[in-house]
């Protein structure tokens, strides 16, 4: 059964690593629904969140095989419940008395105003960001764009903290 | 690339003190500390820098110089796979560079390990179309364990180190390095240190003892057990292990293509090969086991036939290095990671001492079977033509103990099935990607990575034909390589399936072959063309005496087909016998 996951990369930095990892999807024909990469919080390592449409067995095997890579230190498999999820979106909108409605009601930010038109900024769950696309709409919407989403784990620890300990802990025992 | 650049971890004072060479002379400096004697290569415009420092270094290097990058990379194979060592190659950027992908992609399904070099336009043209320049580390991510570029003379040493520690370490295979020309000229200080460690890269994970613990207790619960040989225990050097743990367990082993040789061919626990052509008892007792041992293999879609099918009526522990590899086939009810040579001695530890011999009888029953129905049809036929299994059983009669290399088709089957093998690395065939061509180079790396060692090539008239150049090869590097041709005037295996499964229609696979003695000839290689009986354990001997390389030539039967067989993505019990 199809179950959105949303996979999380951290590897060293290096170059031409990004296509690497997508490979793993393409090899195996699992669409990415949306990617993002940036700096960790750790320095020099990176953080790839990835979001995924797919049976739960296939995810189990692609997290392996993205993880076999050189690389990559460690990948991380959530359900949509065990993080926070966050989008951002920006909308370029006719000006208007209705849109100014909307503004107030669904906590929008305005980034930018001009004579015929204003940016809006909405952040949220996917489902939010839609149902104000929905309204303003029918109110001249220039333009939309959306990020993927970037998640936090619930959990207090980042998880990656436990590997670099271990292998600390395996380096100390080669020496 | 982040290195840690321990060149600039010294003070400048030690700077002074290591010698100053050539980016060039580092890579040829770095492979001496890492214990290579032997490089397989081809050069060109853009790493000729490396070669000419490798022309100060031939004493104590051999280079042998192949004839196309394909077969540079087949014959490091072959070497790495003949000897444990891990084959070098060096290739030019470009063409030389891309025609190394296939054998590249050949390691990488079969788990070899090899460092291959490839030469790169100057850092300062990248990305600019410059002549020969293709983007090498973009085209061989998917067919290599690691890859990286190096753009600075002074990174070499790092790269390489990591480069032979991620090849032969773990799940060993391919790595590529690909040297800009400018990295190559420049100068910097030498000095190397062998890796040990990259945090992102940890190739022996904890044994987990309660995995060790819960496979024991199913083994020592199974009244119908079956050990099932991968590639992993000769990769892990543990066929004593191995040994250990059958005799004390007393469970029957079969063997996968790659895992022949692990166990000699007269081991009484030994039960045959496995797969779509292997014997037909392992295959036809897979619907009977209880419980079966997966050891350093990987559950390829021709060992198992249709996976949902394969063990049905067992429990399956899989042991195994590489993570990625359990539940991706087929699902284990016991995964055991982690080398075998270190889980199969814990394993033993545990296990009581047992003895299946009703059960192995059930084996020999079947093998029984297989012996009057097809084993002594293939190898003492009546018919009036040479068959391919009695070329293989008068080879393996007369050479005692030799490597087996073999191309890819009916001959491999031919010969794996019927070769007879004494100990460990005795088998060098393209297993996971199944690469026509393979043979002859790879039977090249084999013969000068064992040179004590007498080295036959089966290969079939197709095959053949695809490296033959490498017959070039053989005679400017004099190896000593007993090929053995079997010319049917098809490609047998692709014929056999449109004679069963495309109602005869033989769709270009027929061949009109040149003639081979003429070939052998050009190529200053010994010749002999068999076509009876009776004349073939005299040719066989007289290859056999003949001091280095030697081509025999067998017209085998035109319409010769491969049984048993299991009929592809069908469960491994509906084997045919024919």
């Amino acid at each position: 059964m199809e179950k959105e996951f949303i996979i999380t990369v951290f590897s060293e930095n290096k170059v031409g690593l990004l296509s690497q990892i997508t490979t793993v999807f393409t090899h195996r024909n699992v669409n990415i629904e949306s990617l993002t990469a940036s700096e960790s919080a750790i320095e020099g390592i990176h953080k790839y969140t990835i979001f995924v449409k797919n049976d739960e067995e296939k995810v189990t095997n692609l997290v392996k095989q993205i993880e076999k890579k050189i690389d990559v230190l460690k990948v991380f498999c959530y359900s949509p419940s065990e993080v926070v999820l966050q989008q951002v979106a920006l909308y370029k909108v006719q000006r208007g008395r209705n849109v100014e409605d909307l503004v107030r009601r669904h906590n929008v930010r305005i980034l930018d105003i001009h004579d015929d038109f204003i940016v809006l900024e909405k952040t949220g769950h996917k489902q939010e960001i839609n149902e104000l696309y929905q309204m303003l709409s029918p109110y001249g919407l220039y333009q939309f764009v959306c990020s993927g989403p970037v998640a936090i784990i619930k959990s207090r620890r980042e998880l990656l903290d436990e590997y670099l300990d271990y292998v600390k802990e395996y380096q100390k025992n080669l020496e | 690339m982040a290195f840690s650049g321990f060149s600039d971890n010294t003070t400048p004072q030690q700077q002074r003190n290591l010698p100053r060479i050539s980016g060039s002379e580092a890579v040829i400096r770095s492979f001496l500390a890492e214990g290579v004697d032997t490089i397989f290569g081809y050069p060109g415009g853009a790493i000729i820098p490396v070669y000419d420092a490798l022309y100060d270094y031939r004493e104590q290097i051999n280079h042998i110089l192949v004839r196309h990058e394909q077969c540079a990379l087949h014959a490091a194979q072959g070497y790495a796979r003949a000897t444990g060592k891990t084959g070098v190659c060096i290739v030019t950027s470009g063409p030389g560079a891309t025609n190394t992908v296939t054998g590249l992609a050949d390691a990488m399904l079969d788990s070899t390990p090899v460092v291959l070099i490839s030469g790169q336009v100057a850092s300062s043209t990248l990305g600019t179309d410059a002549f020969q320049e293709i983007n090498f580390i973009e085209i061989t991510n998917s067919v290599t364990k690691w890859n990286c570029q190096v753009k600075r003379a002074e990174d070499i040493p790092e790269a390489i180190a990591k480069a032979f520690y991620i090849a032969s370490s773990g799940r060993p295979g391919p790595v590529v390095i690909d040297i800009t020309k400018d990295a190559q000229n420049g100068l910097m200080n030498f000095d190397y240190k062998p890796m040990k460690f990259i945090r992102s890269y940890i190739p022996h994970h904890n044994i987990n003892n309660d995995q060790i613990l819960e496979a024991a207790r199913l083994i020592n619960l199974s009244r119908k057990p079956m050990a099932l040989i991968g590639q992993g225990v000769i990769l892990g050097g543990a066929e004593q292990e191995l040994k250990e743990f059958l005799e004390k367990s007393g469970i029957p082993a079969a063997a996968t293509l790659l895992g022949l040789s692990a166990l000699p061919s007269d081991h009484p626990q030994y039960v045959g090969m496995l797969g779509m052509h292997g014997n037909y008892a392992p295959n036809i007792k897979n619907r009977d086991c209880d419980l079966l041992i997966a050891i350093g293999m990987r559950f390829d879609d021709r060992v198992t036939g249709d996976p949902s099918q394969f063990g049905i009526n067992a429990k399956i522990i899989h042991m195994e290095i590489d993570p990625a590899e359990v539940n991706k086939l087929v699902y284990a009810d016991v995964p055991v990671l982690g080398d075998v040579k270190k889980t199969l001695p814990m394993l033993t530890e545990k296990v009581t001492k047992n003895d299946h011999s009703a059960w192995l009888d059930e084996f020999r029953v079947c093998y029984n079977i297989e012996r009057e129905d097809v084993i002594e049809p293939a190898i003492e036929p009546r018919g009036a033509h040479l068959r391919m299994g009695e070329v293989v059983d008068a080879v393996a009669k007369e050479f005692d103990d030799a490597i087996l290399v073999t191309d890819v088709g009916q001959q491999q089957m031919f010969a794996s099935r019927y070769f007879r093998f004494k100990r460990s690395r005795s088998i060098i065939t393209s297993g996971g990607l199944g690469t026509m061509g393979f043979g002859l180079p790879a039977a090249i790396g084999a013969k000068i990575g064992a040179p004590e060692r007498d080295v036959c090539l089966f290969v079939g008239d197709g095959g053949l034909q695809m490296t033959s150049q490498e017959l070039g090869t053989i005679y400017q590097s004099q190896v000593g390589v007993k090929i053995v041709l079997m010319n049917n005037g098809y490609l047998g295996m692709v014929r056999q399936w449109q004679e069963l499964f495309y109602d005869r229609r033989y769709s270009f696979t027929e061949l009109t072959n040149p003639d081979f003695e003429l070939l052998a000839k050009a190529n200053r290689i010994p010749y002999r063309l068999v076509e009876h009986h009776e004349d073939l354990a005299d040719a066989v001997k007289q290859m056999h005496q003949t001091e280095g390389a030697f081509l025999l030539e067998v017209r085998v039967e035109k319409e010769e087909n491969v049984f048993p067989m299991v009929p592809a993505g069908q469960p491994v019990h509906n084997i045919r016998l024919e």
